[in-house]
């Protein structure tokens, strides 16, 4: 699990799923909810994470925050860290 | 400076619209372990995808005796920051360490010398070796003091009139110039007294100092209006400047303005006060062709 419920961020919780399935609530998922969807699948995908189930709650977070926030739960829960020792 | 927590991305995302002239990302104090490896993507994502315009982009980094600096170090290169600050900064070799910490980061992605450090002295020692540090590495830009640690270290306690910090902000200045590198000095921290502020504000700036380091979009404009000549010196430091080049065209040396008369060091302090001038935006560089 990564970030917050405060204005600007996202809380990402990832668990073992089999596929890619996105569960997201979000104040602007009308406008974006596509978009912030999409970050979300491109980033895991870029960490080689093809299987999961995901559950984002988005405060109006900024594509960077979103990749930064999925990042950061999947290397918490994989324990396999994006920069080296 | 401004000073934003690198674990809120809200106020990451919003802190240039203020218009500081630097904004310093921190993963340091403001930063609990626990969310030390969040904070380091957080800072890393927006440094490469937000549009900062001409703000100067600085990151405070953990100690590299610590477990996260040396991946702070690779996170913020890599993200194409433009100053790295040190905390805690006690000797030239812990600024050595950083360098080639820096280097091997930059030579892994094709962008060697572009970072550049500012340390920050925090303590007894710290101060005592500030030339030391401030001439460690080609890299150095500056140097800051961080006086809540220095104070402890100190054992004393901070105090309105800031006599604590005397020593400190001048062997920092002094150190700074010597070194021909910038100087800034540390944060003030009550909110709600505007005035006391002020006050800091200039005396640091009648020390010497470059800058001051902030923790509210508030405190910008107190700074700026400090550290904004006014008409009346921008005016007289224009006539100097003016009088001194129509002298060196003429091979004079030595000029007199308003009856008084003007040499090397009063042209220097004119230069600065137009510099400072066009820097804070209140006259144009073409102005002064």
């Amino acid at each position: 699990m990564a970030g917050t419920l405060e204005s600007g961020d996202i809380m990402i919780t990832i668990d073992p799923g089999e596929g890619l399935q996105i569960d997201l609530q979000s104040s602007v998922e009308a406008q974006f909810g596509r978009q912030i969807r999409a970050v979300i699948k491109e980033t895991l995908e870029g960490l080689g994470i093809h299987d999961a189930y995901v559950q984002a709650v988005d405060k109006g977070a900024l594509d960077c925050t979103i990749r930064a926030r999925v990042t950061a739960a999947a290397v918490r829960a994989s324990g396999k860290d994006v920069w080296k020792d | 400076m401004m000073f934003v927590p690198g674990n809120n991305p809200g106020m990451m995302a919003d802190a240039h619209i203020y218009g500081p002239d630097s904004i310093m990302l921190d993963l340091e104090d403001s930063v609990t372990m626990a969310e030390k490896d969040a904070a380091r993507l957080l800072v890393y994502n927006a440094l490469k995808s937000i549009d900062y315009g001409s703000t100067e982009m600085v990151v405070r980094i953990n100690p590299l005796s610590t477990p996260y600096g040396k991946k702070d170090v690779e996170a913020v290169v890599k993200a194409g920051v433009d100053v790295i600050r040190m905390p805690k900064t006690e000797t030239a070799d812990e600024v050595r360490e950083l360098e080639a910490e820096i280097l091997k980061v930059e030579t892994e992605i094709g962008r060697v010398g572009e970072t550049r450090i500012m340390a920050a002295i925090e303590s007894a020692l710290g101060v005592v070796n500030a030339y030391a540090i401030a001439t460690a590495s080609r890299r150095m830009m500056g140097i800051a003091l961080g006086a809540e640690d220095y104070s402890a270290n100190l054992k004393t306690n901070r105090t309105p009139g800031g006599a604590e910090l005397l020593l400190a902000r001048e062997q920092i200045v002094v150190a700074a110039r010597a070194a021909g590198i910038a100087c800034f000095d540390t944060v003030y921290s009550n909110l709600d007294d505007m005035e006391s502020f002020r006050h800091e504000v200039e005396l640091i700036k009648t020390l010497g100092f470059d800058g001051k380091s902030i923790i509210n979009p508030r405190q910008i404009e107190v700074v700026n209006s400090v550290f904004t000549p006014t008409e009346k010196e921008i005016n007289k430091a224009r006539t100097i400047v003016a009088a001194i080049k129509e002298a060196q065209a003429k091979g004079s040396g030595v000029i007199a303005v308003n009856g008084k008369m003007v040499d090397r060091p009063v042209v220097i302090r004119a230069e600065r006060t137009i510099a400072l001038a066009v820097a804070a935006g209140v006259i144009s560089e073409e102005e002064m062709l």
